[in-house]
């Protein structure tokens, strides 16, 4: 496993890799998304507390998962960026920051959405949603930390050091609903006992999460790539001033 | 005709579900398309920069690519 880890650290054999996965994550991500938004908005059946308007759970869900994955995937390529100074770590968790940011503010917007016409407010400061508020702030502190440098070594390490100080949120969003009184419901899918949910609404759900988790990598290697790249071009300007 | 104006009109929810779902779709697609960009451009910097250096290196005037 390691073995194949450092195989594919290479940026070089990163790139030949990325240019072989990302068409199938394309393809992938628009399948499944377009059969997604076909179950979700046309499929399915309304909600028999909440009516249609449960139809938004199939983007805000996805979208609040993928925050944290996102999240929790930095932290751990930072934490190897910082332990075994990896350069392709560093660069995915620089380029995972802004595609987190997104899906963060589309949980945020979504569920300000859906919490109008059932909790008959757009915004409550409860636990979970002051939590995933803070959340976002943390992505968008690290991508402004991240560039912050003149050296890009130094913005990496500070803002690194930002995701796994900030990696204490994580739990705490997922337990906020256990732990405090809130208006938001607590998990019906990720719960012991399995999910609580019908199987013709957890259909739509699933092919959501998985478009966008497959949305995510495709993304992904598309900022990496073109990190990489930049990297070369520094190095090959730094070359040329330095004869 | 009924039954699309009631799609669109998604239980009186239209106001809360339609930009839910346009929003999420317009951003998702906005970010993959300025990451393309960024990399396109980068590509052709590169590019740019990679034959300037061995046009320098042909003319002698700079030392040979290693």
């Amino acid at each position: 496993m390691t073995m194949l880890f450092h195989r594919f650290a290479n940026p070089t054999r990163f790139l030949r890799l990325a240019a072989v996965i990302q068409p199938w994550m394309a393809g992938i991500t628009l399948l499944l998304g377009a059969a997604g938004l076909y179950l979700g908005l046309v499929g399915s059946p309304g909600d028999y507390q909440q009516g249609q308007s449960v139809r938004i759970m199939y983007v805000h869900v996805p979208a609040a998962w993928m925050a944290l994955f996102i999240y929790s995937s930095m932290a751990i390529s930072a934490a190897v960026g910082l332990i075994w100074k990896h350069p392709l770590a560093d660069l995915i968790a620089k380029s995972s920051a802004p595609i987190g940011a997104c899906f963060t503010f589309l949980s945020l917007l979504t569920g300000s959405l859906w919490g109008k016409p059932m909790w008959g407010t757009w915004w409550v400061w409860d636990a979970r949603l002051t939590s995933m508020l803070v959340l976002f702030f943390l992505y968008l502190g690290y991508m402004a930390l991240v560039n912050a440098f003149d050296d890009p070594q130094r913005g990496i390490r500070a803002s690194s050091i930002l995701v796994l100080v900030g990696f204490i949120n994580v739990p705490i969003i997922k337990f906020s609903v256990d732990w405090w009184n809130t208006l938001h419901q607590p998990a019906s899918v990720f719960k012991m006992g399995g999910p609580s949910i019908d199987p013709s609404m957890l259909w739509p759900l699933m092919l959501m999460a998985v478009a966008f988790n497959t949305y995510y990598v495709w993304a992904l290697l598309v900022r990496v790539r073109a990190e990489i790249i930049a990297n070369r071009i520094r190095i090959l300007r730094l070359k040329q001033v330095h004869g | 005709m009924a039954s699309i104006a009631e799609f669109f009109g998604m239980g009186g929810y239209a106001g809360y579900i339609w930009p839910s779902y346009i929003v999420t779709v317009v951003l998702m697609v906005g970010l993959l398309v300025v990451s393309r960009r960024q990399l396109r451009s980068n590509e052709q910097t590169y590019k740019m920069l990679d034959a300037a250096r061995s046009e320098e290196n042909k003319d002698g005037t700079v030392e040979k690519k290693t």
